[in-house]
């Protein structure tokens, strides 16, 4: 049992579709759970479906959404970093693993979870975990947590290999879609499309992969 | 928001012409696009607050509609444009949404920042 989880996302939602069968396995089993959630999704483009919300009444709508989201997985302590959606690679790299590196050292976390930096598709997600390894880097080896990155370009497994961590998490599933279905403006139109397409449409969900990262430099 | 009324946003954009106004500006495909599709060439730009003056704002098409704001130098333009918004802040949201009501081009104005 891991003693303390740190998740480190860039976008309300990015918890619900890769991780959040991990989270609610752990949450269940009484881990406590630290979300550092680096935006609002300010410049999401799914506005629902009909669309309900606008480029400026989103923001708190996703914030409501992923305080609904957090609850149903069994997230207790949510943070907002307060970037902006789509800047993140245009910050201070130090300034952002100060952020997230005290975080780290409150919460004193023996898991952190996060995007591959390099593999994850969304420059937001990159340079989340960018950051991420750098602030895990500034500590000596021995004390630096686990970080399990999710990864999902085209060319990942080609260049980092197979995850070393697969894990199915169908026996909660239902809890895992509920947390999706949270931050309705963003799922809407998905879950109607699949719920058209019936069947196995879900199956994907039911299985979460991580990369544990392998540190190149000790200090 | 609701489908763009042309007389009605033309009413507006001309309540916003000749005095400093924040205007934000965006048009995108998603930072997916080029992910589900290898042959998309993903582009997108976006300004938040800039500071603006126009002269001559005005809104034609049949719809999808586009907005060309005249400014002392030079323009602001949006094409694609599906529906309409005056908030309660007194804020003009114009913003396009494509065939699967995803968020394709906004452009707002603002008598204070956004």
């Amino acid at each position: 049992m891991e003693r303390h989880i740190l998740v480190v996302f860039p976008h309300p939602d990015d918890e619900a579709f890769g991780v959040s069968g991990t989270l609610i396995l752990h949450a269940e089993n009484g881990t406590p759970i630290t979300y550092a959630c680096l935006t609002l999704g300010e410049m999401g483009r799914n506005m629902g479906k009909p669309p309900f919300a606008n480029r400026e009444t989103l923001p708190l709508i996703r914030k409501n959404e992923l305080e609904e989201a957090c609850k149903v997985i069994g997230i207790k302590d949510l943070r907002l970093l307060g970037f902006r959606d789509k800047t993140i690679e245009f910050e201070d790299e130090e300034m952002l693993a100060d952020r997230i590196g005290a975080i780290i050292a409150e919460t004193n976390p023996s898991l952190i979870i996060t995007f591959y930096p390099g593999y994850s598709v969304h420059p937001d997600h990159d340079a989340c975990g960018a950051a991420v390894i750098r602030a895990v880097e500034r500590l000596p080896l021995e004390k630096r947590p686990t970080v399990h990155c999710v990864a999902f370009s085209k060319n990942c497994e080609q260049e980092i290999g197979q995850p070393d961590i697969i894990r199915d998490v169908s026996a909660v599933i239902d809890k895992k879609l509920a947390s999706i279905k949270a931050h309705r403006s963003q799922t809407e139109g998905l879950m109607q499309g699949a719920a058209k397409r019936g069947g196995d449409a879900f199956t994907w969900l039911k299985t979460e992969y991580f990369w544990t990262y392998k540190w190149e430099k000790a200090n | 928001m609701q489908p763009i009324n042309v007389e009605e946003v033309q009413h507006a954009l001309n309540r916003f012409a000749n005095q400093d106004v924040y205007l934000h500006l965006e048009t995108t495909n998603g930072a997916y696009a080029s992910h589900h599709n290898e042959g998309f060439f993903s582009a997108g730009a976006y300004i938040r607050n800039g500071r603006i003056r126009f002269s001559r704002g005005k809104i034609v098409g049949e719809g999808p509609y586009r907005v060309g704001l005249k400014l002392d130098l030079g323009w602001v333009y949006a094409e694609g444009l599906t529906d309409w918004i005056l908030n309660e802040k007194g804020q003009l949201l114009l913003a396009g949404h494509d065939y699967e009501g995803k968020l394709a081009v906004a452009l707002q104005l603002s008598r204070e920042p956004f």
